[in-house]
C-alpha cells in the first residue's frame, strides 16, 4: 500500500481506535461459565432454594455489600460476570455453621451480574444472579 | 507481614446452649489486587490478598471462606455460629505472602 495522506490519516485513527480498547482482558460470560463448571464439577445447575442479596444499584464498586443465604448448602461460590477474575469467594460452611448464610463486600469492576452457586448436602447445585448496578468500578486502573 | 494488620471480632460474651449467634469480623488489610498501577512510578503493584479465612469453635470448623481478588480492602464477614457449649472461638487469617493473622474470643454459655 502506497503510503497516501488518506492511508496516513487511516492507519493513524485504526490506532488511536485500537487505545481506546479496554486495558486487561475482563471476563466474558464464558469464563464465568467455566469458573462455575470448575465449582460443580460439571453437575448440572438448578433453580431456586437459594437467596442472593445485593443492592439494585451501587454508587461505588469497591465495596458492594452482598449476603447470600441457601439453607441446607454445604458450600456457596459467588461469582462476578464482569471482572477480572470472575471468582469472588467460596464460602465452606462447618458442622457448627449456625445457618448456611453469609455476608461479606466485593469489588466489582462496573455494572454486571452476580451469580451465587450453592452446592446442596445432596450433592446437587442451585443457581441464583442478580444484576448490580454500578456507577464506579472498583478494580483500579 | 503487610504493615497495620489489625482483626476485629464481635461475638456475643454470653449465650444459651443450642444457640445461633451472629459473628462479625474484619480486618484491616490493603487487598491489594495485582491490577491497580502505582501513580508515580506506572508500574502494577503486585498482588497480596488475604486468600482464605477460618473460624472455629472448640477446633470445630464453622465457616471456611476461599478469598479472591473481588473481595474488598478490609474484608468484612458476618455469619452465623451455634454454640452447644462454653469455648473460645478460633478467626485465622491466610495472606498470600505466607502470613498468618489470628485471633480469638470467649464466649460463656449457660
Amino acid at each position: 500500500m502506497e503510503l497516501t495522506r488518506r492511508n496516513a490519516l487511516m492507519i493513524g485513527a485504526g490506532a488511536f481506535a485500537a487505545t481506546l480498547l479496554p486495558v486487561g482482558a475482563f471476563a466474558t460470560p464464558e469464563d464465568t461459565e467455566k469458573a462455575i463448571a470448575e465449582f460443580t464439577g460439571g453437575a448440572e445447575v438448578g433453580e431456586g432454594g437459594i437467596t442472593l442479596t445485593t443492592p439494585e444499584i451501587a454508587e461505588n464498586g469497591n465495596t458492594v455489600p452482598i449476603t447470600v443465604d441457601a439453607p441446607g448448602a454445604v458450600a456457596i461460590a459467588i461469582f462476578a460476570e464482569g471482572n477480572p477474575e470472575p471468582k469472588v469467594c467460596t464460602f465452606n460452611f462447618g458442622p457448627l455453621a449456625g445457618s448456611q448464610s453469609a455476608s461479606t463486600r466485593i469489588r466489582l469492576a462496573g455494572t454486571q451480574n452476580v451469580v451465587a452457586v450453592a452446592k446442596m448436602a445432596d450433592g446437587s447445585f442451585v443457581k441464583t444472579a442478580n444484576t448490580v448496578k454500578v456507577t464506579i468500578g472498583g478494580c483500579g486502573g | 507481614m503487610a504493615k497495620g494488620v489489625k482483626p476485629r471480632v464481635k461475638v456475643p460474651k454470653k449465650a444459651s446452649a443450642g444457640d445461633v449467634i451472629t459473628i462479625k469480623t474484619l480486618i484491616s488489610h490493603k487487598m491489594e489486587s495485582g491490577r491497580r498501577k502505582d501513580k508515580k512510578t506506572g508500574e502494577l503493584i503486585p498482588r497480596n490478598i488475604i486468600n482464605r479465612f477460618t473460624c472455629d469453635f472448640n477446633g470445630q470448623n464453622v465457616i471456611d471462606v476461599e478469598m479472591g481478588t473481588a473481595i474488598s480492602t478490609n474484608p468484612y464477614f458476618e455469619f452465623e455460629a451455634k454454640v452447644p457449649e462454653s469455648g473460645e472461638f478460633k478467626f485465622t487469617w491466610y495472606d498470600d505472602d505466607g502470613s498468618v493473622y489470628e485471633t480469638s474470643k470467649k464466649i460463656t454459655v449457660s
